[in-house]
């Protein structure tokens, strides 16, 4: 069903757009609106990756991914910076930044996991403190200033490396959700994320952790906020406290239910998520293809996501197939009398 | 046990509380030696022209010039704008000073500020409001001249360089919809359009940061082929879209007849002005952030007890990359027509600039 949607956005381009697929290759790099769609797509991708294991597992949603970009990007940034506004080298190693980075993500993940699964706080209360407090944490770490890496190597993670015609962020989305797929596919941990999120009492009564694994899926889910942010940054190749990742939690939780997840926990399907994620990407590259006004942007796009979850949802597809159902019946009643 | 408990708590908060109005009580007086209070609500920090303003207000109303500033970053947000204002006015500070982040929705709260007697102080975006004595008086910048001023320059540049206006084929990469800076330059482009015939392809918003101004510049990039002119409302919104236009092989710069795109900017950041001196920017319209002095100026006023202006106006320049262009006239808000120089960059310039 969610390919379905995907494709529906895509589709509706070639009446519209008709160059919308044509792919060439300027500068020698990939240029063309699909390309855009999955090279923008691909922060979202990763978000939404951790967003369904958070859902799965505690049944609600982490909405502070977006603020933990931010935070991400402020301490890369930072350190990449030493300290200046503006740099045009590295004031320390490049693996030196990202590894605290991804420390400093992980420690909010493990923050929002400890609220959830210990002390048992709804996952949307856990996760709107550092909602609220993950920006003025970046900001307290970038001074207020939006911190510039003018270094052509940083600009590498989020525009392309020379001779890979391929923008990089893709690759970053690719690995992401292959690493994360063959972890779940090949270990149990797929299985026993669903088991809690189904019933986390029977899955602790069978001799799962489940407060383990829940915390897990936080630290997770914060991690690739992590990357997210870095990738982010990267692109704009500064550390913009206020507009980094900014509103993307909720774009997260969309692609997660677009991929016809419940958003209550229990079963997942990871693909349908990511899937999700570049139906949204879809959806705005297609209307800024449209030129549609800015002003009337967010309404068009209210309205395709009431169809698509519409659409999704267990009251219309029974109605659906009950309509089939009667008019197969009346088919074959007329089949009979004929 | 309990019981007593938060009685004691209730008692020392009231206590305190007394405290804290004595203590603003006195200060108000003060005149005399005691600081000013002033509670200042910034928007955020989503730029650099912003950050350039919270630095102005902060060094002009730092303690050593005898006040005391409460700064609070709204991060974008006009709830946390509103919060800050009715915190201020319970602290009993002296003046509010607010940068909105919108418009509309402040009624409410500046007749809260307006009953407990507090002057408040609009920078930089205007509020609307059904009654303008809600707020004691305005400072910022004619954001409708900045676009005048931008698309006088346009055409007296096309008029030199011998460019026919139909060929001028525009997209505009509009700031936050609903900003006053974003309504008065895009109605400055309009006017230039309507006026001199150009070619304005597509208007899309940029919401005034790099990433979604090089998103918005690639889309159009793919969309046209035959773009020769970016007007950016914001410098960070023409770093991204600079940025998008590189990349899909195509160079920025002044030479419209051999196919290089002309990119036109606001705000003169350091970071734009650099822009500017490599020749990336054809033309960045200032749009001061430097109003801390200023507001300084009207408070002291307003302390002895004058007449201040209603809207006030900071002064601001336009700089270019060459000298084809040496001055343009434009009509501002207050419909007086100006006649401003246009200066050609130089490193100096940049150097010398405070922010």
């Amino acid at each position: 069903m969610p390919i379905v949607c995907l494709l529906v956005v895509l589709l509706s381009n070639v009446i519209s757009t008709p160059d919308f697929f044509s792919v060439s290759i300027q500068n020698g790099v990939l240029y063309g609106y699909v390309i855009d769609v999955i090279n923008r797509a691909s922060e979202l991708v990763i978000l939404a990756i951790g967003m369904t294991l958070v859902t799965s597992a505690s049944g609600g949603q982490d909405i502070s991914v977006g603020a933990v970009m931010a935070v991400a990007a402020a301490v890369c940034c930072q350190i990449l910076s030493g300290g200046e506004v503006s740099v045009t080298e590295y004031a320390n190693p490049v693996i030196l930044a990202v590894l605290a980075a991804l420390l400093a993500s992980a420690l909010c993940g493990a923050f929002n996991g400890f609220l959830v699964a210990k002390l048992g706080i709804q996952p949307m209360v856990a996760t709107l403190i550092l909602y609220t407090a993950g920006r003025g944490i970046a900001q307290l770490v970038t001074n207020g200033q939006i911190t510039y890496i003018r270094v052509e190597s940083y600009k590498m993670a989020g525009g392309n490396i020379a001779g890979i015609p391929i923008p990089t962020p893709v690759f970053f989305a690719v690995i992401t959700v292959l690493v994360v797929y063959l972890i779940l596919k090949k270990t149990a941990l797929g299985l026993y994320i669903e088991t809690v999120g189904i019933n986390g009492k029977a899955a602790r009564l069978v001799g799962l952790n489940s407060t383990m694994i829940k915390f897990l899926t936080y630290v997770i889910c914060g991690v690739l906020a992590g990357i997210a942010g870095i990738v982010a940054s990267s692109r704009i190749y500064s550390a913009d406290a206020n507009n980094i990742g900014l509103n993307l939690e909720m774009d997260a939780i969309l692609a997660v239910a677009l991929g016809g997840n419940f958003l209550g926990g229990g079963k997942f399907s990871l693909m349908g998520s990511v899937i999700g994620a570049y139906t949204i990407q879809a959806l705005t590259t297609t209307l800024y293809a449209m030129n549609v006004k800015a002003d009337q942007l967010p309404v068009y796009k209210a309205i395709v996501v009431i169809v698509i979850v519409t659409l999704q949802s267990e009251v219309f597809r029974k109605f659906i197939a009950s309509r089939r159902n009667r008019k197969a019946a009346h088919l074959a009643a007329e089949g009979g009398q004929k | 046990m309990k019981r007593k408990v938060i009685a004691t708590l209730m008692a020392m908060t009231m206590a305190l509380g007394m405290m804290s109005v004595a203590a603003s009580a006195s200060e108000t007086e003060g005149t005399d030696g005691e600081p000013l209070v002033i509670g200042f609500s910034q928007v955020g920090a989503e730029s650099d022209w912003r950050t350039a303003n919270t630095e102005s207000m902060k060094s002009t109303f730092s303690e050593e010039n005898g006040y005391e500033l409460i700064f609070d970053d709204a991060q974008q947000k006009q709830e946390n704008q509103l919060t800050a204002i009715r915190n201020f006015i319970q602290q009993e500070v002296d003046y509010i000073l607010l940068a909105p982040v919108t418009e509309t929705g402040w009624d409410t709260v500046l007749q809260e500020a307006k009953d407990a007697g507090i002057p408040v102080i609009i920078v930089d975006r205007m509020v609307d409001v059904s009654d303008d004595s809600l707020y004691t008086t305005w400072i910022g910048t004619d954001s409708l001249l900045e676009g005048r001023k931008a698309a006088e320059w346009l055409n007296a540049y096309a008029t030199a360089k011998g460019i026919a206006p139909e060929d001028l084929h525009i997209v505009d990469i509009q700031g936050t919809i609903g900003s006053t800076a974003q309504i008065g330059r895009t109605q400055g482009l309009e006017e230039g359009v309507e006026k001199y015939g150009w070619d304005l392809l597509a208007q899309q918003s940029g919401e005034f940061t790099q990433a979604k101004g090089q998103e918005v510049m690639e889309s159009m990039l793919k969309q046209y082929d035959n773009i020769n002119v970016v007007y950016c409302e914001n410098d960070n919104e023409a770093f991204g879209a600079i940025d998008a236009i590189e990349a899909a092989g195509k160079t920025v710069g002044t030479d419209i007849a051999n196919g290089e795109i002309l990119v036109i900017s606001f705000d003169t950041t350091n970071a734009g002005l650099t822009d500017v001196l490599n020749g990336k920017i054809a033309c960045d319209v200032e749009c001061n952030p430097l109003h801390g002095p200023r507001a300084e100026a009207l408070i002291k006023a307003l302390e002895a007890g004058e007449e201040v202006e209603k809207l006030n106006y900071v002064d601001e320049e336009i700089f270019a990359y060459d000298d084809t262009v040496t001055t343009v006239t434009a009509v501002n808000s207050l419909e007086e027509e100006g006649e401003y120089a246009v200066t050609p960059i130089t490193q100096e310039i940049i150097d010398g600039r405070a922010y």
